[in-house]
């Protein structure tokens, strides 16, 4: 098969689901990572209420404020995301980058803030659960759980921001028009689906 | 991106009565709702009213960023049943594990 051929192939909406083919794809890896998280997220429910004297209460170890403000940079970027993909559709290449590069930056942020807050968290020794576990806040069920949902989490923003990077650097080289601009769309999901786990997350761990 | 473009086409939405972007209005509404969920998290509540509540609105604000921002509301149905499909099926994951709850207070 010629590459022109694959080209127009993955460009056509399939006539089941109506979309183009990266876009069903990249659908159906989110759910898969529905399934991902749930087990996170269902463990950390099921271990917090069966172990409730290792788990601190909302608020005493975790920094509320401060990740509040970092869910708040994290929805931010989820609108530069959708302003990115409305810009493109409208043709206004200037406009995606501009979008993108804020997008990439407040995503990039967010990982900074998330690093600097296991930092401040290990030296207060609330660290994951490991055999030689000498914390003295929290129970090793605690650390272990936090850091298992917000480290990966973290990893899905920053292979993320590198995906956005690619994107970026393929809108500088004008790679993107009114009438093509897939890549746009498809990564603009994978954010907007990490930003809605975050949301969840944010919810669980640190409010409840 | 054809369902997408077309929803997409019109970016306005009435906030209070006034017409603004649909990505601005919605971007409003979750920093409320994430300013709301912090202030409610520290009221003097009973603990599963708290749960509920921000349970509540945590899935309000998910449910905000699948319609508007992933265009979930403009897909074609098809699409919306393959986006929904893991629902049940993480309902399950988590009945079942949950038995473990049993074996893990005894």
């Amino acid at each position: 098969m010629s590459d022109a051929g694959i080209g127009t192939m993955d460009r056509t909406p399939m006539p089941g689901m109506g979309v183009f083919n990266k876009k069903l794809g990249m659908w159906v890896f989110l759910l898969s990572e529905v399934m991902f998280f749930t087990s996170l997220i269902g463990s950390y429910i099921i271990l917090r209420y069966a172990h409730p004297d290792q788990f601190a209460a909302p608020g005493s170890i975790l920094n509320v404020n401060l990740t509040a403000a970092n869910t708040f940079l994290l929805i931010c970027s989820s609108v530069s995301m959708v302003k990115a993909f409305a810009a493109i559709q409208e043709g206004d290449v200037k406009g995606l980058q501009k979008w993108l590069l804020a997008t990439i930056i407040m995503g990039a942020s967010f990982v900074g803030v998330q690093v600097y807050e296991y930092i401040e968290l290990g030296h207060e020794g609330f660290l994951p659960a490991l055999a030689d576990y000498t914390a003295h806040v929290g129970g090793p069920l605690y650390g272990a759980t936090f850091y298992a949902m917000t480290g990966f989490h973290g990893a899905h923003v920053t292979l993320g921001v590198l995906a956005l990077i690619f994107v970026y650097i393929r809108a500088l080289r004008g790679e993107y028009t009114v009438a093509d601009h897939e890549g746009v769309e498809v990564i603009g999901l994978y954010w907007h689906f990490v930003d809605l786990v975050w949301i969840i997350l944010f919810t669980i761990v640190y409010l409840i | 991106m054809q369902n997408a473009e077309s929803g997409a086409s019109d970016h306005h939405m009435n906030l209070l009565g006034w017409k603004v972007d649909i990505y601005i209005g919605i971007w409003v509404i979750l920093l409320l709702l994430t300013l709301g969920e912090v202030f409610y998290a520290f009221l003097p509540l009973p603990k599963m009213m708290l749960a509920l509540g921000l349970v509540a609105m945590a899935v309000w604000k998910a449910a905000l960023v699948g319609l508007y921002y992933m265009h979930l509301r403009y897909e074609p149905k098809n699409l919306w049943i393959l986006a929904i499909s893991p629902l049940p099926l993480a309902f399950i994951m988590v009945l079942a594990v949950i038995t473990e709850y049993g074996w893990l207070v005894g």
